[in-house]
């Protein structure tokens, strides 16, 4: 049931060259696969990830380290907020600097909110590629409500840009808290759907068992990391491995599942977001008040109350954003490589500083460039159908895959 | 649960010494992995040594890009470095190889024997660097379209680019369309 090796499929005269995207809406805006096929089986494929080109990579050598956050936003732009603060953390990483325990519990909270809001849409999309329509309305649903928070907490519901180097752009709302918990709580009844409906429905099971097996050696090889990693046995999780912000203090599980099949992406996708909502509400009792920012000025950007308010602030804020060597963050003169857990798997920075305001070069090591690769050697051989299967469980984002 | 043991950093460092001696130009202590500097064709045998070695276990791809130091205020030992990020399940640590390869003809082995990872990153290394994988089973851009000219993250290479997007070849169909049709 469970192969780990392709089954090789001759060519012959029934052979047909078949282009699948970029405009099929199950191939998530530009994936596009060159297929040989013979009746239902694949023979050979080829894939290409088409043209989203944002040259994150080269703007960010022309820009300054606060002005790159506003970048992030559009790299995996089903969760910016776990770009923002996987850069953020980055770049403090690089100038040594810790930030204050609100600014830590925040982060912590939204990333995960994030991590919930990404693996619903994900597991809406999957279902609905594959039939299932009533799914993706109540995981958009749910995610519509993250959003609101999401707004409420910055402004904006997708280019949120909200951290900063050294802290936050801004701290919550008065009623966070309340919404928060409204939201928890009617998430986990739309897990409880998202297990009743399809852990036991034939037509779902007979779509995704077995199907696009990924074995733990495979995995460690492609390097893939998140969900799809964990789904194949590889026990890799940057919060465990390496705790970063505060989650050496809450307590939670990393859901593995061995088979590596796209059910147990499902899987493993569904408990983590049970996880999530876990350690939401484990980090919203930590919320106590303090500063949200790192207390030097000529690092940090002062709130902005105060640089309205009193004259030095303003100099520092000045001093700060204006482009040019006698401004901005001047970081030491080195290089830096550092890693969050994303929602699709480790988001890593390496960061080169040659000392001035501005990044030397930043490379972004994106789930999705890094996962993606092994969908052809899952392909050939396999059943056409099933293309949209694997290729929902992996969670493709565009933005994150051509940089 | 493969968890940080920073303790396991020494066995590394003493390992990858006694195996590449003077061919090791330099090692640097990061915030939680190290970095060992080489020249380009020595990456190859120092990677194969990592994943391979018993006691080290480095099976783990993480990413490999690459760094023009045109421009950089410190020396270095060449102009391009190819940097290379391993993860050891069994040690709990990470380890980057830093692999400098010079500006004229920059080569250097191909890892896609060793990490089927490597593929793609290392066809986006050539893309945008220009920078060749000998014995890479297929070479071509990823990001760039196929006919496209130069390697933009170069550091010589502008930000707006050389006139690809004002000379983009544009086909009318209104005043381009085949005699004899509507």
């Amino acid at each position: 049931m469970y192969s780990y090796e392709q089954e090789i499929v001759e060519r012959d005269e029934n052979t047909v060259h078949m282009n699948v995207g970029p405009s099929h809406p199950a191939m998530h805006g530009t994936l596009r696969v060159k297929m040989e096929v013979k009746g239902e089986r694949i023979v050979k494929t080829e894939q290409e990830i088409g043209f989203l080109h944002t040259g994150f990579e080269k703007l960010g050598e022309f820009r300054s380290y606060n002005q790159f956050i506003t970048l992030t936003d559009r790299l995996n732009y089903f969760s910016p907020l776990s770009n923002n603060i996987g850069f953020a953390v980055a770049c403090e990483e690089l100038l040594g600097i810790t930030v204050p325990r609100r600014c830590q519990v925040i982060r912590t909270i939204l990333a995960e909110m994030s991590r919930l809001a990404d693996h619903s849409l994900c597991l809406g999309a999957m279902t609905m590629d594959l039939g299932a329509f009533s799914s993706i309305l109540w995981t958009f649903v749910e995610r519509e409500k993250l959003y609101d928070v999401f707004e409420a907490v910055t402004g904006t519901r997708l280019t949120t840009s909200y951290t900063r180097v050294g802290g936050l752009a801004f701290d919550l709302p008065a009623d966070f808290e309340k919404r928060v918990t409204a939201i928890l709580d009617s998430m986990e009844k739309t897990i409880d759907n998202l297990r009743k409906s399809f852990y036991q429905n034939r037509i779902f099971l007979d779509r995704v068992e077995g199907i696009g097996c990924i074995s733990k050696d495979m995995a460690m090889s492609y390097g893939i990391t998140g969900p799809m990693g964990r789904a194949s046995g590889l026990d890799y999780d940057l919060r465990k491995f390496r705790p970063y912000l505060i989650y050496n203090e809450l307590k939670f599980d990393v859901p593995v599942y061995k088979e590596g099949d796209t059910l147990s992406r499902y899987k493993v996708r569904v408990d983590e977001m049970e996880q999530s909502i876990q350690l939401v509400r484990q980090a919203m009792k930590l919320l106590e008040p303090g500063p949200i920012n790192f207390q030097d000025q000529k690092r940090t950007l002062p709130d902005k109350t105060s640089t309205y308010g009193d004259m030095e602030s303003l100099i520092h804020h000045f001093k700060l954003v204006m482009p040019g060597d006698d401004h901005g963050i001047h970081p030491p003169v080195t290089d830096q490589y550092s890693a969050t857990e994303a929602p699709n798997g480790e988001l890593g920075w390496h960061i080169v500083s040659d000392g001035s305001s501005n990044p030397y070069r930043v490379r972004i090591r994106g789930c999705s460039f890094i996962n993606y690769p092994i969908l052809s050697k899952l392909l050939d051989g396999a059943m056409l159908a099933d293309l949209v299967a694997i290729l929902g469980s992996f969670n493709i984002i565009a933005g994150e895959l051509d940089r | 649960m493969i968890t940080y043991l920073p303790e396991n950093h020494l066995k590394v460092i003493a390992q990858v010494e006694a195996r590449m001696g003077d061919r090791l130009l330099g090692r640097e202590e990061k915030s939680h992995y190290h970095q060992f500097k080489v020249k380009g064709q020595d990456a190859k045998d120092l990677i194969r040594f990592l994943r391979d070695e018993p006691s080290l276990g480095f099976a783990m791809f993480i990413d490999i890009t690459a760094v023009d130091y045109l421009k950089y205020p410190v020396a270095q030992p060449e102009r391009f470095a190819v940097v290379y990020t391993l993860l050891s399940p069994e040690l709990g640590v990470k380890a980057q190889v830093k692999a400098f390869v010079p500006d004229g003809d920059p080569r250097l082995p191909s890892i896609t024997d060793l990490f089927a990872g490597a593929n793609w990153t290392e066809r986006e290394v050539w893309d945008l660097y220009g920078i060749e994988f000998m014995g890479h089973p297929d070479l071509k851009r990823i990001l760039m379209p196929d006919d496209y000219e130069g390697h933009p993250l170069r550091k010589d290479y502008p930000l707006k680019g050389r006139g690809e997007r004002g000379n983009f070849p544009v086909y009318h169909a209104s005043t381009q369309r085949p005699k004899g049709e509507g």
